[in-house]
């Protein structure tokens, strides 16, 4: 048990060999095929909106979603529709694309402004505002949403994609990641520009940014990922459908009077691809986005 | 202004500023906004202070109850289920034995669907949980001998279903977090730990367990916020706010319907208070009780 374990944890080559010769154990194939079949599991609901892509919509509305389909039935219509049909569905997309973007570049720009204060400086209330950050990250937002959007309406800003974003472009858990990220790096660079008479915003902007390349992907990965599926609050916000974004688009399809299950279902399916492109693309920097709120040690 | 650039004093100030104004502007004036309303009663713009009779009517408010209960029970089972499986899974990932590859593929299946947005997660379910025998769902009720069942009819069975919408979408994610908080413990630990002859589970226990406590920490802090707010998992799968006999009426969905559907803002602000203080409560007296802020301060 314990050579076992210990050859994995340091796989070092001799290790690896010696498991090659032995072939894997049965507790390692019962493992694998246990892995196999919860991957399985969890990949069900996607194969099922797949498979329904291919279905009448009508018929995925009343028979629900389901593998037992009659093969002969299935047919391209739905992605003919999509691409000739699909009245505003790509006006929604290409909203989503420029506001995710948008709100992506200002939330990174802002936060790690934000994150460069607190890692680099001392000054007397820092840890007080610091705690304020950490405050602000176990406050649900939907707590806030009545008293945002009565302020919203108030200011005469809804209806905008101005007032989707700027709520969060000072984001805690971007904020946070950031100063992890910069307390790594080392103080003398400050000291090295300030010599060469660099103004203390220059040095952010000129010598640290274009360093902070790793945490910039994997923050613009977790708020991209955020923007594009954000839902709650751009429903409060937005009343022009030609402002819709997809989430909220695909939702009014839901509706009975939507009436029109097969774009819900394409829609909804095509709406995930480019979340699964960059998915596939970037794994390493989706994980370490998205687990980013923990802390560590 | 050249003064300012280069002022060594004041730079952090100006670096913190957008989030100082955020702060202010969309944290602090909203909430207080939020207490100021709770006592009013806003008709049409009108503002006219009332006390504390929101709350009063909020106590006597039988469809509160309901909903603060339905919120509970959820946040308990996704408490139940989402601390105690990711961790099992992510001991096995962690354990020696297996293919490095079937782990890769694996990790990434588990993590898939924390991508899709609660609007798609929704869809999807609700058509998976459909009343008729051929959807998926009613077909594994068959295949251990029930008849179609009308899930999203029934209290418990929709329940079933929010819980399916949930284990899906974060199983993957609280894994990861376990996972890295397992990487971070040393091996020594465990070299030791087999020299002296524990066992594998006893290892689990007594090392693993303990060093991951900062992680379960956090996992649990956002569950517990996660599950008291919850609100759009049963928006979507209901297609609405409205459940069969409010069975999937949540506090904000409550408030939701009493602010936003039927504006009366007041009361919805008082709904938004108490759940606030709820989260608050748990989240303050859990961060105590397991240590965390003495961490901080020593």
């Amino acid at each position: 048990m314990a050579a076992l374990q210990e050859q994995d944890r340091v796989t070092t080559a001799p290790a690896t060999a010696v498991r090659r010769r032995r072939g894997p154990s049965a507790a390692a194939w019962v493992q694998s095929v246990f892995l196999v079949v919860m991957a399985l599991i969890s990949l069900v609901p996607l194969l099922a909106i797949l498979v329904g892509t291919f279905q009448d919509g009508n018929e995925v509305i009343r028979r629900g979603m389901t593998f037992d389909v009659d093969l002969a039935a299935l047919s391209l219509d739905n992605y003919v529709l999509l691409f000739t049909d699909s009245g505003p569905y790509f006006r929604w997309f290409a909203n989503t694309l420029l506001l995710t973007i948008g709100q992506v570049a200002g939330t990174l720009l802002v936060s790690a402004f934000v994150a460069y204060g607190f890692a680099m400086y001392e000054f007397r209330t820092k840890t007080l505002w610091f705690v304020m950050v950490l405050l602000v990250m176990t406050v649900p937002f939907e707590m806030l949403m009545l008293p945002l959007y009565v302020q919203v309406n108030d200011m005469g800003l809804a209806d905008t994609y101005v007032v989707i974003a700027l709520p969060f472009l000072a984001s805690a858990v971007t904020i946070f990641f950031f100063r992890q990220y910069f307390l790594g790096i080392p103080k003398e660079i400050l000291e090295a520009g300030r010599v060469d008479g660099v103004s203390e915003f220059g040095i952010f902007f000129r010598l640290v940014l274009p360093i902070t390349k790793p945490a910039m992907a994997a923050m613009a990965i977790l708020n991209g990922m955020l923007c594009w599926n954000n839902f709650l609050w751009p429903l409060l916000v937005l009343r022009s459908p030609e402002k819709f974004t997809l989430p909220i688009g695909l939702n009014t399809l839901l509706t009975p009077y939507g009436n029109n299950y097969e774009l819900l279902i394409i829609g909804a399916f095509f709406s995930l691809i480019p979340i699964l492109i960059l998915f596939l693309a970037f794994q390493r920097f989706f994980i370490e986005g998205i687990t980013a709120g923990a802390v560590k040690g | 202004m050249k003064q300012l650039l280069y002022s060594k004093r004041l730079a952090p100030y100006l670096f913190i500023l957008p989030f100082l104004v955020t702060l202010a502007v969309f944290w602090v004036v909203p909430l207080g906004r939020s207490f100021v309303m709770s006592t009013q009663e806003v008709l049409y713009g009108q503002a006219t202070f009332i006390g504390l009779d929101n709350y009063t009517r909020l106590w006597q408010d039988r469809i509160f109850w309901q909903a603060l209960f339905n919120s509970l029970r959820y946040m308990v089972l996704t408490l139940v289920l989402l601390i105690p499986i990711p961790l099992a899974l992510a001991a096995l990932i962690n354990s020696g034995i297996g293919s490095a590859r079937i782990k890769a593929f694996f990790k990434a299946s588990m993590f898939v669907p924390a991508l899709t947005s609660v609007v798609v997660a929704g869809i999807v379910f609700r058509l998976i949980f459909a009343e008729s025998d051929t959807a998926i769902m009613n077909q594994v009720a068959e295949f251990f001998g029930f008849g179609p069942v009308r899930w999203l009819r029934g209290d418990v069975t929709g329940l079933v279903a929010l819980l399916a919408i949930a284990l899906w979408r974060w199983t993957g994610v609280n894994m990861m977090y376990f996972l890295a908080g397992m990487q971070a413990i040393p091996t020594e630990y465990y070299e030791a730990a087999s020299i002296d002859g524990a066992s594998r589970f006893r290892q689990f226990v007594h090392i693993t367990v303990p060093n991951l406590r900062p992680t379960i920490v956090y996992v649990v802090t956002i569950s517990v916020y996660g599950g008291l707010a919850m609100f759009l998992e049963s928006f979507m799968l209901y297609a609405g706010n409205n459940s069969p006999n409010n069975q999937g009426l949540t506090v904000v969905g409550y408030l939701y319907r009493k602010g936003i559907e039927e504006n009366d803002l007041g009361f919805a602000s008082a709904v938004g208070v108490v759940l606030l203080v709820i989260v608050m409560t748990i989240n303050i007296s859990y961060l105590v009780a397991s240590g965390t802020f003495k961490k901080e301060a020593a």
